[in-house]
């Protein structure tokens, strides 16, 4: 951050403004003196807030595939409540993350728990409704083909609709861990540290520090996303991966 | 809640007529239970109407308030007022100010000195002059100015339910020493990083806590009352302290690791030239009935009752007689 | 005087356990909410629902623009991988980046070029919106039946004229789709362009983030607004399509 001669922080727009990414890169691998009279930054706490950030997107996403992926795949393989499942994904997609946080906050409480749970809920529809599009677009012969050699309802489900249904679900599951990894950079506000500290904290952290943040949430998102492309790709049956390459849901 | 406070505006209603029609049997006089219209009226002055002046405020409730009272009193005066609150931080303030869109907005001396200037807040003076001083006279480097400070003072406070305190036989931050290792402190996430917070505590009064939780500050009530914190860091102008005074106790910090700010309404030299006098004297009368109960009460009425701060104001003004 | 002012707390300096001087001589306002800690005061939504408009109708006019901005280079970009189908994959995986990154991050990312305010804001959601109207884009002017194609160039078109007589109004219901799916998002996602400082309903809901009742009604117009986006765009759908057309499953 530049100083003017008279020791103000110059808080304006920097022509080269390829310095505040320097100077962010600089936050990210030392410490430096904060607005607050402590030592900031440095990879120690930087990789502290990350692991936060993951640990509880982690959590919420375990919790939204085991709740998101049975229903959807019950309801799927019965092929009934296409309209609740659609809908539930397409209003998923129109409420305000933020919104949930906080009422949630207001209603059950804070912390990581509490973080986890909110953010479970904002992963679930994006799953769901994948899940049952998935499940229900199999091709019907393959079905047939299941029962015919004798396997219970479940096992039709389990054995040939679910691995067949592997890139549609892990489309539904790539948007929700995005969901919630980009979300869980707010859980500072209700009681668990993550990222977003340092970019909600410009006083404390400077605008490298917000800055910094900023770049360590894009590289988590970004990271998260080829993670699970890759285990996409693994996990998708062959056969499959012939004709499904490249796209999600 | 509600009824209590009903119960309490019905008593009031009725103290108040008694007193009035007291006051009128005792031959009249300042019927002042309170400073009830004991101000001169602000005077609109109509060279006034050719100056337009923008009113900024920080995105909270106080600054809501105080940005609105300081508004329509320049509105009284005769200024053609606009009003750009709920600006954001001071950085985003202080752009708005340095690039003239808005003419001049409260800022608290704590604030200005660390957040503009830099300096540490061990470094500040703890009183309202010498706050005051050191802010104006770094200000004016950038061509910029200040108005003296309201007459209150705001600052963090380490607050506790009042059971709690007694639970724990604490009227001080240094009495929590050898207990607060069992207390969650709940606080605005930067904290863990100022020596005016969390590490002040560790650091000054040598204290260890249990754990730290990160809350957005519109939470820190929340927290003490549902048992999810034991200690919060609250602001000692808060509503709840006017509404539940016997709630909450906020302990005593004596060893002044808590910077107070006093609130000061900041503006550029160039718009002092062109608004001439009534600028300075209106802010600077209309926010002397400003102590820190006044204030408390006025950010109840926004933060608890839910009015909306430019009707508050409207009652703060109206009140004070400084409008009609 | 002082007998009868004995009786008013008001009137005397107080004792440490009283209630503090009232500056208004203890005459409250009134009590909009019933309750503070209430779910939803139908009361005060009602006399404090004007506050809610300007925000509003900003959050909308962000929405709209980025869309409109987003839309416009999708489109752009899809003739042209239409025609150089190599592009194709780069351009997904440029819009999948941003796409991926989290929108909070994408604001703070571009304060140091854009600064606060709208413009940051309407940047980063038209980027959001990127992938998803391109890649409906160019499925749907893939998925162009090949007779219309070949009853086209029959009849003599130019390649261009191809594109904009035949292959476009027969995409049109996919990338309506799109668009729809686009405005949906960005109506929730800008809710948080207040941390850009652009304004709209999330400033709202961080002035009062523990108020139930302002939570659910900035939750509530978001939604309502995203709901009637949708509409909008769907009827707009049926208008440009009055053919009657086989989709593809």
């Amino acid at each position: 951050m530049a100083e003017s001669a008279t020791g103000m922080i110059d808080v304006s727009i920097q022509p080269g403004f390829f310095s505040s990414f320097v100077d962010a890169f600089n936050f990210i691998f030392h410490q430096q003196e904060g607005g607050g009279g402590t030592l900031v930054g440095g990879p120690a706490k930087v990789l502290e807030l990350t692991w936060a950030q993951v640990q509880v997107s982690g959590l919420a996403l375990a919790g939204s595939l085991v709740i998101a992926v049975p229903i959807g795949a019950w309801f799927g393989h019965r092929g009934k409540g296409e309209f609740l499942a659609i809908g539930l994904g397409n209003a998923g997609r129109a409420v305000p993350e933020i919104a949930v946080i906080f009422l949630l906050a207001a209603v059950i409480g804070i912390g990581l728990r509490d973080v986890a749970i909110a953010l479970a809920i904002l992963g679930i529809p994006p799953i769901l409704t994948n899940t049952f599009v998935g499940v229900r677009q199999v091709d019907p012969r393959a079905v047939e083909a299941g029962r015919g050699m004798g396997m219970s309802e479940l096992a039709v489900l389990t054995r040939v609709e679910l691995p067949l249904a592997v890139p549609t679900i892990m489309g539904g599951v790539r948007t929700a861990a995005i969901n919630i990894v980009a979300t869980a950079t707010i859980a500072s506000f209700v009681g668990y540290s993550t990222l977003g500290d340092f970019i909600i904290n410009p006083q404390v952290y400077g605008t490298d520090g917000a800055l910094a943040g900023a770049i360590l949430v894009a590289l988590l998102a970004l990271a998260v996303e080829l993670t699970l492309s890759g285990l996409q790709y693994l996990l998708t049956p062959r056969g499959l991966r012939l004709q499904h390459i490249g796209t999600g849901a | 809640m509600v009824i209590n406070l009903r119960r309490r505006a019905l008593f009031a209603v009725l103290a108040v007529s008694v007193v009035s029609v007291g006051a009128t049997a005792c031959g009249g006089g300042n019927s002042s239970s309170t400073t009830s219209g004991s101000n001169a009226s602000i005077q609109s002055n109509p060279d006034n109407a050719k100056v337009t002046l923008t009113v900024g405020s920080k995105n909270f409730t106080e600054e809501y308030v105080l940005g609105e009272i300081y508004a329509q009193a320049l509105e009284a005066a005769g200024y053609k007022v606009k009003k750009q609150l709920n600006l954001g931080s001071e950085t985003v303030a202080l752009k708005a100010l340095k690039t003239g869109n808005i003419s001049g907005y409260p800022e608290y001396t704590s604030t200005a000195l660390q957040s503009f200037f830099s300096v540490k807040p061990q470094d500040i003076p703890p009183d309202a002059q010498g706050a005051y001083d050191m802010a104006k006279a770094d200000l004016e480097k950038e061509g910029l100015t200040a108005f003296p400070p309201a007459p209150y003072s705001s600052a963090n406070a380490l607050g506790t339910l009042t059971s709690e305190a007694k639970k724990l036989g604490v009227t001080t931050i240094s009495d929590l020493q050898g207990k607060s290792q069992d207390l969650t402190l709940a606080g605005p996430s930067e904290c863990r990083e100022r020596v005016d917070c969390l590490v002040g505590f560790e650091d000054d009064y040598g204290l260890q806590f249990k754990s730290f939780t990160p809350i957005d500050p519109a939470l820190r009530y929340q927290v003490l009352d549902k048992g999810e914190a034991q200690l919060s860091i609250l602001f000692t102008t808060d509503a709840q302290l006017f509404t539940d005074p016997d709630k909450y106790t906020l302990l005593t910090d004596d060893k002044h690791v808590l910077t107070p700010g006093y609130p000061m309404f900041i503006t550029s030299q160039k718009v002092v030239d062109e608004a001439g006098p009534d600028f300075e004297n209106t802010i600077v009368a209309v926010q002397k009935d400003l102590d820190i109960n006044t204030i408390r009460e006025l950010n109840a009425r926004v933060d608890v009752d839910k009015q909306q701060p430019s009707a508050v104001a409207h009652q703060y003004l109206k009140a004070a007689g400084f409008v009609d | 005087m002082y007998v009868l002012a004995a009786k008013m707390h008001l009137a005397i300096p107080l004792a440490a356990n009283d209630l503090p001087r009232s500056f208004f001589g203890g005459r409250r306002g009134q009590h909009p909410c019933e309750s503070t800690d209430a779910l939803f005061c139908p009361r005060w939504a009602v006399d404090n629902l004007h506050t809610y408009v300007d925000p509003a109708l900003k959050q909308a006019y962000l929405v709209v623009i980025s869309v409109v901005v987003g839309f416009a280079i999708a489109m752009a970009l899809a003739v042209l991988s239409h025609r150089f189908k190599w592009l194709t994959p780069p351009i997904i995986g440029l819009t999948g980046v941003l796409y991926t990154v989290p929108s909070i991050a994408f604001f703070f990312l571009l304060l140091p070029i854009t600064g606060f305010g709208t413009d940051t804001a309407v940047i980063a959601l038209a980027a959001y919106t990127l992938q998803i109207i391109y890649r409906n884009a160019v499925t749907g002017l893939a998925n162009v039946p090949t007779e219309a194609r070949d009853a086209g160039r029959g009849m003599g078109m130019t390649r261009s004229q191809l594109l904009w007589r035949v292959e476009m109004p027969l995409a049109v219901p996919e990338i309506i789709a799109g668009l729809r799916i686009a405005a949906v998002s960005t109506m929730a996602l800008a809710t948080l362009a207040f941390l850009a400082g652009a304004g709209g309903l999330g400033q709202q809901l961080s002035a009062q983030p523990t108020f139930k009742t302002n939570i659910l009604l900035v939750g509530g117009l978001v939604i309502a607004m995203a709901i009637t986006f949708d509409l909008m765009l769907l009827a707009v759908q049926r208008l440009t399509t009055p053919w009657r057309r086989a989709r593809p499953a």
